[in-house]
């Protein structure tokens, strides 16, 4: 069972954290971020003790590093250096950094190595479940789902693929770009198992991640809201570009208060 | 070539279960032997050759080392951006395997003609670029790689079976290698890397009787190496089937200590008009000049 308050606290310390960070680092990406805290703080808190996650959106490297810090595997004066010249934290995934196994940062690179990992642990007859975060941005991508293709047709059952569907990407909404939809009969047709929840809702992403699927990868649509958690930057294409001035800052670390 | 590095491929994987062969629905007649006695080691992913480097690193980096099997351009350019990240940047246990050098593909055509490979594969600062001129380097080269597994490419004519050595020659990066010892009074040599040496025997050979040396592995971190050797030689003769620019000659001219180098680097490579020609190998080799 979950303690949901714990889960609300521990997402609103990381979502001010990623806030002071970004303030300080002038770095982008603060929507991407903030969208997928609640579901990287289940995944760490429960799921990832014995397996492996890959955050394929690359450019959302802030939100990971500050649930990283969270849960020691970086310290908060490593956390602070990010953006900084000589860092390890560049403002894109690296695996230079504890606890991270893949450097990520142009899109669609993170499924087939997932792919890859999820086909290891077949083949050495290992059970670890290999976790990936992607974004609906790399819908866009043909490794998507060239790697859709191979993970079905292989029944890699230990890949759980969550999509961080916030319905933004880099230049306009997804819908205008290239519609995806219908994105759940898609995926399906590829052979798929799917599920889709609000990826803002403690309980919804816990028990997702509980269900074992067999035969087929499992992904899972969470339905997130870009910037969440501050109303002004909640939907908006420019918090994809944009880092808070000192004034944002104080407005959107109240909202969160 | 293809044939004898599936044949130490299968060497290799009788030892050691962890070596894993992936293809692009390519290799029909070459990779069927493989994947018939190690069906689970061995993996047609499909047309997909950006995924299939990304599978690659996800394998290598569970323990596996992988061999990525295709034709030249196919492995290298389409998945460029995967080599570059996936399996360099992480430093992973990948063999890239092109077929099909320079123009072996002859009347097959531009899209299949490995003429920028090199330029392209030396700029990743951890690749090595293995390029055996003849079977028994592909042999020792292929030795090499299964006991140190690194980002490699591996570079090999489509079916040529080319026999220079007696001898598995010793190899390792940056290794110059006599291939024919001639009168050295001189000090002009001939240089090349890769399958070209088969050309430079024939036709090359003939008209002045230098030595001829081959380097069949090379990268980045082996230039430094390269000065003491070049400056012993007052002209050394560079042949290889690529483009000049970005190639083989270009990366011994950076490895020298340029002010002080008064060795006569000189490149024969193949002319960047074979884009618009069409015909067999032996006629594209004619614009190696």
């Amino acid at each position: 069972m979950l303690l949901e308050k714990n889960y609300r606290n521990i997402s609103r310390d990381i979502r001010k954290k990623i806030l002071k960070v970004s303030n300080s680092a002038k770095s982008a990406h603060i929507g991407s971020s903030l969208s997928i805290v609640d579901i990287l703080v289940v995944l760490y808190k429960k799921f990832l003790k014995k397996n492996i996650f890959i955050l394929s959106k690359g450019h959302a490297c802030l939100a990971y590093y500050c649930v990283l810090q969270k849960f020691n595997y970086i310290t908060d004066k490593i956390l602070k250096s990010y953006g900084k010249n000589n860092t390890i934290l560049l403002s894109h995934v690296s695996h230079k950094v504890p606890g991270v196994v893949f450097s990520t940062g142009s899109l669609g690179h993170g499924l087939p190595y997932a792919v890859g990992r999820a086909l290891a642990e077949k083949i050495d007859k290992k059970n670890k479940k290999i976790y990936v975060l992607i974004s609906d941005g790399e819908l866009n991508e043909g490794t998507t789902w060239e790697s859709l293709l191979f993970a079905s047709f292989h029944k890699l059952d230990n890949l759980v693929i969550i999509i961080d569907y916030n319905k933004i990407q880099s230049l306009d909404f997804t819908k205008n770009v290239l519609q995806i939809e219908p994105l759940n009969k898609k995926l399906i047709s590829f052979g798929c198992n799917v599920k889709i929840i609000n990826g803002h809702n403690y309980y919804k992403i816990y028990n997702s991640l509980l269900y074992k699927s067999k035969n087929k990868p499992y992904v899972i649509i969470a339905n997130t809201i870009k910037g969440k958690g501050v109303k002004f930057m909640e939907n908006s294409i420019l918090w994809h570009y944009k880092s808070p001035n000192n004034e944002e800052l104080i407005k959107a670390i109240n909202e969160l208060e | 070539m293809r044939n004898i590095f599936i044949d130490e491929l299968i060497l290799a994987t009788e030892k050691n279960k962890n070596i894993i062969l992936l293809v692009n629905d390519l290799g029909f007649g070459v990779v069927e032997e493989f994947s018939k006695k190690f069906p689970n080691n061995f993996f047609n992913v499909g047309i997909s050759e950006q995924s299939m480097i990304g599978y690659a690193a996800g394998l290598a980096a569970a323990g596996k080392h992988v061999f990525v099997y295709s034709i030249a351009n196919f492995s290298t350019f389409r998945c460029a951006e995967q080599i570059r990240n996936d399996i360099d940047y992480h430093n992973l246990p990948v063999t890239v395997v092109s077929v099909g050098s320079g123009v072996s593909y002859g009347n097959l055509g531009y899209t299949h003609h490995a003429l920028q490979d090199y330029s392209l594969m030396r700029s990743f600062p951890n690749m090595l670029i293995v390029s055996p001129g003849d079977v028994m380097e592909l042999r020792s080269c292929m030795k090499y790689l299964v006991k140190n597994p690194q980002p490699s490419y591996l570079r090999l004519d489509k079916s040529s079976v080319y026999k220079i050595h007696n001898s598995l020659p010793k190899v390792s990066p940056g290794k110059w290698i006599n291939v024919i010892k001639n009168n050295d009074k001189k000090k002009i040599i001939y240089l090349t890397t890769g399958a070209v040496i088969n050309h430079v025997e024939k036709n090359f050979l003939k008209k002045n009787r230098y030595s001829l040396y081959s380097i069949p592995m090379w990268s980045m971190k082996s230039k430094k190496q390269q000065n003491n050797r070049i400056k012993k030689y007052k002209k050394i003769i560079v042949v290889e089937d690529h483009f000049h620019d970005g190639g083989f000659q270009s990366w011994l001219n950076e490895s020298t200590n340029n002010k002080n180098c008064k060795t006569n680097i000189i490149s024969k490579s193949i002319s960047s008009s074979v884009v618009n020609k069409v015909g067999s190998q032996e006629y594209l080799m004619k614009l190696l000049k």
